[in-house]
């Protein structure tokens, strides 16, 4: 029987089998933010245990909350600033270089094909779109993680999602994922680890795929995963040059991840997206989907471009085609917010930053702010929000406030209509 | 090991989420305790009122995928400062199941025929569980009572009795 992607991670990195049907896995990096983070600090030092297992494995950002917005948060930088000097953690991105941590770390090249990753934070299932096994995790796997570099999961139990046909135009991977835990619901993919493939998959960016892979969690997945090939390659090239002969060698040598053909699998699902349209979430679960055509001229108050799931530089440019020489509606409030700075600097050189200002859009620095209803765009009761993020949980972006999850493309065309409309009109 | 007895608090719904067991905006707190006020504030049942429906109770009985949502473990430990240590589902998110044992909690699924069992007996009865025997004992306030064992994965078991991940992974690895 051969085996599936995961099952090759977990095999690679297994340290013990504290039970028939657990693992404990060594981990090759381990991530951090400012939310989640400073308890693990704080219990640490509580216990006499304040050491860290490999400051190199290490890599942290301030991205919630960021700059500070009162004296509580200021706190949780100060204690993760701290923390990260005190233990050498060179790679710590704050107030100049942050931004928002499933967008930043894998910029920096921080994950490669075969990894282990964990985070407190559940959209670290993002970073599977690497080819790596990347899992959210509570504070406690997080404080173990840091101290001792390991995390325990259950065995790898894999949902294989094949994706077919031909996105039509004005259909993005935000649509596919939206489609896709509309069809299994919000527990779908509990305990298993959802494998994106097919044709529609290969043909994917690496932004593409990370959208994707970020919303696994919302189908319940524990880790999105993508096989690692050329255009993961192409990506990593400036971080993998030292240790790969070429793009085509490293190509190769990320074979030995690929799935066998004869992998067993818990689930299999099969999707052609030709036909596919764009899709909108209606209610407060993410699998409370329809077709936006179905929600047309629904009032939105404010629009939100940005996020872990869509503030990267394709997910702008796609917004920008509608936003060039229109305006936004009078009645909705336009927020930007790009996922890093190099995001941010991309999209001013291509100009798309001033097509979202002449459009009246405001731009904010990258953090996940109002996505979790932190800060930087937070709902008043009552108000609706076409939003590219990725839960729409009642209260999530404000207490009393409603969240369309939707396609960066989709969320332009509501700013500009001032209702839910279908993009396909503008562009 | 933390007390895994009492009155049980009964939330009938699905898909309960992070969010509405501890709202973001409270994620700013450092320690656990500043939590306990926030408990449930933003779940919206019919007929629920989570200030006087809370008080007492130290298990929770609900339905499925329950904690779905975010890896916050603020939403155990908002359960862990009002006393409560066990929640009793049809299944749950992974993330928040992982957290309650990490944190030395009980997180005990149950085929729904018998969480509509545990749902029958009402409000006021009591619930114990023996984790030697792998058995919740239900009694109602009207002297029914009920037995329904329940299976537990070794390692979790083993994370209970050690209180919790940290201690278990610091006297291992």
């Amino acid at each position: 029987m051969g085996k599936t992607i995961a099952e090759k991670i977990f095999a690679a990195h297994l340290r013990d089998t504290p039970s028939p049907t657990n693992v404990v896995l060594d981990i090759d990096v381990v991530l951090c933010h400012e939310i989640t983070t400073p308890i693990a600090i704080n219990d640490l030092v509580s216990h006499n245990m304040d050491t860290v297992f490999d400051p190199d494995k290490i890599k942290a950002v301030i991205d919630h909350v960021t700059p500070a917005k009162d004296s509580k948060t200021a706190t949780q930088g100060k204690i993760l600033r701290d923390w990260a000097r005190r233990h050498n953690i060179k790679d710590f991105f704050d107030i100049g270089s942050n931004g928002v941590c499933h967008a930043l770390f894998p910029e920096k090249g921080f994950i490669r094909p075969g990894y282990t990753v964990i985070m407190g934070d559940s959209h670290t299932c993002t970073h599977g779109a690497f080819g790596a096994f990347a899992a959210g995790v509570g504070t406690t796997d997080l404080e173990v993680g840091i101290h001792k570099g390991v995390c325990s999961f259950r065995e790898p139990h894999t949902m294989k999602v094949t994706i077919t046909g031909k996105l039509p135009d004005g259909v993005y991977a935000k649509d596919v994922i939206l489609k896709i835990i509309r069809q299994i619901s919000v527990n779908g993919a509990t305990d298993m680890i959802m494998e994106f493939s097919g044709p529609v998959v290969d043909r994917m960016s690496m932004e593409s795929r990370m959208t994707l892979c970020n919303m696994a969690i919302e189908a319940g997945g524990t880790s999105g995963i993508c096989m690692p090939d050329r255009v993961t390659a192409e990506y990593l090239w400036p971080f993998i040059q030292d240790s790969h002969l070429s793009i085509d060698e490293a190509v190769e040598d990320f074979k030995k991840w690929h799935s066998d053909p004869d992998a067993d699998y818990a689930e299999e699902l099969h999707i052609d997206v030709s036909d596919l349209k764009p899709q909108i979430t209606y209610g407060y679960k993410p699998d409370e989907v329809k077709d936006v055509t179905e929600m047309e001229g629904s009032p939105v108050d404010q629009v939100y471009i940005g996020s872990c799931t869509n503030g990267r530089i394709e997910d702008l440019r796609e917004a920008a085609r509608i936003l060039l020489n229109r305006k936004i509606a009078p009645t909705v409030r336009g927020v930007l917010s790009p996922a890093t700075p190099a995001i941010y600097s991309k999209a001013m050189e291509e100009g798309i930053i001033k097509i979202f200002m002449d459009a009246g859009f405001c731009v904010t620095n990258p953090t996940c702010g109002a996505c979790l209803g932190m800060s930087n765009g937070v709902l008043a009761e009552g108000e609706v929000c076409a939003s590219t993020t990725n839960r729409n949980f009642n209260g999530r972006m404000g207490k009393g406030g409603m969240v369309h999850l939707m396609s960066p493309l989709s969320a332009a065309a509501a700013a500009v209509a001032g209702h839910i409309t279908d993009p396909g009109k503008y562009i | 090991m933390k007390n895994f007895s009492g009155q049980a608090l009964f939330l009938d719904r699905s898909d309960i989420n992070t969010d509405e067991i501890i709202p973001a905006k409270y994620l700013t707190e450092n320690t656990k305790n500043a939590l306990k006020p926030h408990i449930l504030e933003d779940l919206h049942l019919d007929g629920f009122n989570v200030a006087e429906d809370i008080i007492g109770r130290n298990i929770i009985v609900t339905r499925s995928n329950f904690g779905c949502g975010s890896s916050r473990e603020h939403a155990v430990w908002v359960f862990e400062v009002n006393d409560i240590n066990v929640v009793i589902a049809e299944s749950f998110a992974r993330i928040f199941r992982q957290n309650m044992f990490n944190c030395g909690m009980l997180a005990i699924e149950l085929p729904k025929e018998d969480i509509d069992t545990i749902f029958a007996l009402g409000t006021d009865g009591t619930i114990k569980i023996d984790m030697e025997q792998n058995l919740i004992t239900a009694e109602s306030g009207r002297g029914n009572s009920l037995s329904i064992t329940f299976t537990m994965n070794e390692f979790d078991r083993e994370l209970v009795k050690a209180g919790g991940w940290l201690a278990y992974a610091d006297s291992k690895y």
